[in-house]
């Protein structure tokens, strides 16, 4: 369990690494804005909280793996692998610019701290199934963590994984359904249902909990008691808000994708640092 | 009973193996000397013979039943720590269902995964075209990264397994249903990725062929030797990265090249060697045998390859074809450049 202290700092530095979301996206000219900040306080609490990690050996072989399946994510990601040192955070300037090792899907050929290029939607999920088989066989205690969309899961490809981390009882894996209930064309529940989700994963095999994906407590808690299961893998069904933190964004789901002029930025950081 | 001994391990009663069985015991062998090889299949376990695997290795075996493009990111992911997967499903599907996925997680990620798609060209022809596969090697030299093979029998898959293995880096290597007669002998030939075997010499006509065509090369270049007729045979089992230098020791010895592949003549051997002549600048009368942009009818493999003109006769008759082809030379071959 967080204390109070931990979860502020949480909560602060979530604030502060949203603010830098926006500053990238201005200088780039675009980014999948929405879905980064949906995702976002699940990301600052496995990378600031919960995973195994050290930033000076991004490859360190006994650290937790994480793979951003929803790779449209990565302004996100990458905001926070360059606060935590993993590279120069000034790269981050360069962003989607020619030649820059930074596109708006990281390459983790590219991009130390990244364990799997994505991008391509439906590939996240087996990825990270392969890297939980592969540790379990080789007795390694290493967990893995994944992040899908709830869009994402219109894939087959997921339900492909998903029925074979039940039927091999990945239980070293630990996956979030960022479930902001929006994609690219409008609301999930319009362009293709996926509800009930936790239904769907449950037989598959899973234990579900569905949890508040903006609340650091409940991330944290599910993760603990993921760790716990010892017969299923565990998908947390993480409730958020596309846009979180940007008022003109929240919820919208002309901001999948945007960019900024400065007008929009000040009045993004605006509304960020009006939440905390 | 004849052993065939390879460079760590024996095959017993070789002749009477079938080319998916000699995989499946050298894989297998393989397996038992080290420990970061796991083999994946989707459903094909029998089929693929990789099932010799998980008879001594069942830890190290992964089924992901009917679900090729799952198979293949998981494969890329267990690359990730380490291990060495080899993922056996048929051709068709390796290729074509989960390309994507051989792309963006393997070829994309250089992930060491090892793909041995079975049942390509025609081999498995009775069973109709959504199971006959003439396209994969096209796809599979767009990939970025990815070494490309396709060995003629049972000895050279035994090879190109091991070769494969040691290789750090994706390969994709294309085998047949398992019937197919053996060109070799025994295991012990020179074999390296890249090389082409050159299994007659000549000087008339170069037949260049990967598969099982390549036996049917060498029975025409027996049989054209006999009417007076030099004919070079390579067996060009890799098809990237190719061997150029083959290729252009041809050009300049012959300047007349049949290419013979069970596959699409758009995009496979034929096209890779038609590359290569085409930057060396020099003049070549080129004879693309395959299958001319069509879908095969319903038919045995041997029955396939005669009527698409893959087999001893139709080369016979290509090579008779493409000796009387007039080049417009220029009046000096010396000033190509």
């Amino acid at each position: 369990m967080l204390t109070a202290m931990e979860k502020k700092r949480l909560e602060k530095k979530a604030r502060q690494l949203r603010e830098h979301i926006v500053e990238v996206t201005f200088t780039c000219g675009g980014t999948h804005i929405g879905g980064a900040l949906s995702q976002h306080d699940i990301l600052v609490a496995l990378y600031y909280k919960l995973m195994k990690i050290d930033p000076k050996q991004p490859d360190w072989e006994d650290r937790d793996r994480f793979v951003l399946s929803k790779g449209h994510g990565g302004v996100g990601h990458a905001v926070v692998l360059g606060d935590l040192g993993f590279f120069d955070a000034a790269l981050l300037d360069d962003f989607n610019k020619t030649g820059s090792p930074f596109g708006m899907h990281l390459d983790r050929l590219k991009v130390p701290g990244v364990d799997a290029s994505t991008g391509s939607l439906g590939h996240g999920l087996p990825l990270a199934l392969g890297m939980a088989m592969g540790a379990k066989l080789q007795g390694r205690s290493w967990h893995t963590y994944c992040i899908v969309g709830d869009g994402e899961c219109h894939e087959g490809s997921i339900w492909e994984a998903a029925m074979a981390a039940g039927h091999y009882k990945a239980t070293n894996l630990t996956v979030f359904v960022d479930k902001n209930r929006l994609s690219l064309d409008g609301p999930t529940k319009d362009v293709m249902n996926i509800d009930p989700l936790d239904g769907k994963f449950e037989a598959f095999g899973w234990r579900v909990i569905t949890i508040d994906g903006h609340d650091f407590d409940s991330i944290c808690k599910a993760v603990e008691d993921s760790h716990a299961e010892e017969e299923r893998p565990v998908v947390i069904i993480a409730n958020t808000t596309k846009g979180r933190g940007v008022d003109f964004m929240e919820g919208q789901t002309a901001w999948h994708y945007g960019g900024l002029d400065a007008e929009m930025r000040d009045k993004a950081l605006a509304s960020i640092r009006r939440t905390g | 009973m004849a052993k065939a001994q390879g460079l760590t391990w024996t095959i017993d009663d070789a002749d009477h193996m079938t080319q998916a069985e000699i995989y499946g015991e050298v894989l297998t062998n393989l397996g038992l000397e080290d420990e970061r090889i796991v083999a994946l299949t989707a459903d094909l376990a029998g089929s693929t013979k990789i099932g010799k695997f998980q008879k001594k290795i069942p830890e190290r075996f992964f089924n992901l039943g009917i679900a090729e493009a799952n198979m293949i990111a998981i494969a890329s992911g267990m690359a990730a720590t380490g291990l060495i997967p080899v993922v056996s499903t048929f051709a068709v599907f390796a290729s074509l269902r989960a390309a994507e996925f051989v792309r963006t997680d393997i070829c994309y990620q250089k992930r060491n995964v090892k793909i041995i798609a079975t049942h390509s060209g025609t081999s498995f022809g009775q069973s109709g075209t959504t199971h006959h596969c003439t396209e994969d090697l096209a796809v599979m030299r767009a990939l970025s990264g990815i070494t490309v093979i396709a060995p003629a029998d049972s000895f050279e898959t035994a090879r190109a397994v091991k070769a494969g293995i040691e290789h750090d880096g994706p390969v994709y290597i294309r085998i047949g249903r398992g019937f197919e007669p053996p060109l070799h002998e025994s295991l012990d030939f020179d074999y390296q990725i890249g090389k082409a075997l050159r299994m007659r010499d000549g000087t008339d006509i170069t037949v260049i062929a990967c598969g099982v065509p390549v036996l049917h090369a060498v029975e025409a270049a027996d049989r054209a030797k006999e009417q007076g007729v030099s004919v070079r045979v390579l067996d060009m089992h890799t098809l990237k990265p190719l061997d150029e230098e083959a290729v252009l020791e041809a050009v300049m010895d012959t300047r007349r090249i049949i290419t013979v592949e069970d596959h699409n003549v758009i995009g496979g051997l034929g096209s890779a060697v038609s590359d290569v002549i085409a930057k060396s600048g020099k003049g070549c009368a080129v004879r693309k045998l395959g299958f001319q942009d069509e879908f095969s009818i319903v038919g045995y493999p041997e029955d396939l390859l005669h009527r698409y003109g893959l087999d001893a006769d139709g080369i016979m008759g290509a090579i008779s074809d493409v000796l009387k082809q007039d080049f417009e030379t220029d009046e000096d071959w010396e000033d190509e450049i």
